[in-house]
């Protein structure tokens, strides 16, 4: 759709569907799902250079023509993730940051007291924030109070796969945000990332359900469709929801003996 | 001295600097300028932190190291 691209802090990202690099088995499937997905925009973890490492994944968004949206992955404090945002910058030349400060190994949720807090220091620092945050309306608020880029609710924890779990919060926090929504982890197959875009979401953040599909490659094109699809129906309005049939064809002019038509 | 560069003790000559500490670990590659320009063009991809501070590329071989210091030198990989 002409003039219906995804818009952050005012610049133009060429797709809606944002793909995370985590959980691929290989450089060579990651870039097959990578091209297949169409992103624009990817995601990458900070970590200690390991010497003995063959193959970097800069190196194939760099073929791809992809850009890079570090993270801050496995930070469980505002002061964590905000060094690791810095050394990200210093490292990638972006001051967009992914930011995730998790409260636990076991639920990987975010803690919204830190989120909040390494959110103000980004932002007052510079950076373009995106937040990984709980779909909570009255958090996502805040985090566009603090003057983040985009707010990105999880569908559900992250790589579970069990879609979207609060649909009406999602909602919630779509009717109100005055940022781009991004539907970020969760998701498990394409009907869900129909389904985020259907309620609303600018665009959605997946990884796990293509890097650890059968098929990698396969499932980012069903990603792919699925986002244009659930974008398309969001603008195309649905019908409302009947309790009885509602007949699309009419009743007059019918023939002897039919009794009821649909 | 000694420094713990990425969690682990290195012996290093008095007077080295954070980019000769880098350079051990990451090889020539980590000490390389920007790379190509284009879309997903990256300056290097290696940062460094010296106890909890990062330390620009631009300062690193002026930077040097003390007995004890911490630094950690990171990369992008997958994730997320």
């Amino acid at each position: 759709m002409d003039g219906d691209a995804l818009v952050i802090a005012g610049e133009e990202i060429g797709s809606r569907l944002i793909m995370g690099t985590g959980g691929a088995p290989s450089m060579s499937v990651l870039r097959e799902a990578l091209v297949a997905s169409g992103t624009a925009l990817t995601t990458v973890a900070m970590r200690r250079v390991d010497p003995s490492a063959r193959g970097s994944v800069l190196d194939v968004l760099s073929e791809c023509g992809i850009r890079v949206l570090p993270n801050t992955a496995g930070c469980f404090t505002a002061g964590e993730a905000v060094l690791t945002a810095k050394l990200a910058r210093e490292a990638l030349g972006t001051d967009w940051v992914k930011l995730e400060v998790i409260a636990d190994e076991h639920t990987l949720l975010p803690d919204p007291i830190e989120l909040v807090d390494a959110a103000e220091q980004l932002v007052e620092d510079g950076f373009v924030v995106l937040p990984y945050t709980n779909d909570d309306p009255v958090l996502a608020r805040r985090l566009e109070q603090a003057g983040c880029a985009a707010v990105m609710p999880l569908g559900s924890p992250i790589g579970s796969g069990l879609g979207i779990r609060n649909p009406h919060n999602i909602e919630l926090i779509v009717e109100r945000a005055g940022v781009p929504v991004i539907l970020d982890a969760g998701l498990g197959t394409a009907s869900d990332a129909a389904r985020a875009m259907e309620l609303g979401c600018d665009a959605v953040l997946l990884a796990t359900a293509v890097t650890r599909a059968q098929s990698p490659a396969r499932m980012a094109a069903a990603m792919r469709h699925a986002v244009e699809a659930g974008r398309l129906a969001r603008g195309a309005g649905r019908i409302p929801m009947r309790r009885y049939a509602q007949a699309s064809s009419p009743w007059e002019g019918i023939g002897t003996g039919a009794t009821l038509t649909s | 001295m000694k420094v713990i560069i990425n969690g682990r003790p290195h012996e290093l000559p008095e007077g080295a600097s954070v980019a000769d500490a880098v350079g051990g670990v990451t090889g020539p590659a980590g000490l390389a300028g920007p790379g190509p320009a284009g879309p997903g063009a990256v300056p290097g991809g290696v940062a460094a932190a010296l106890n909890d501070e990062v330390v620009r590329r631009s300062e690193w071989a002026a930077t040097t190291l003390k007995e004890a210091d911490r630094l950690e030198v990171l990369t992008a990989v997958q994730g997320g």
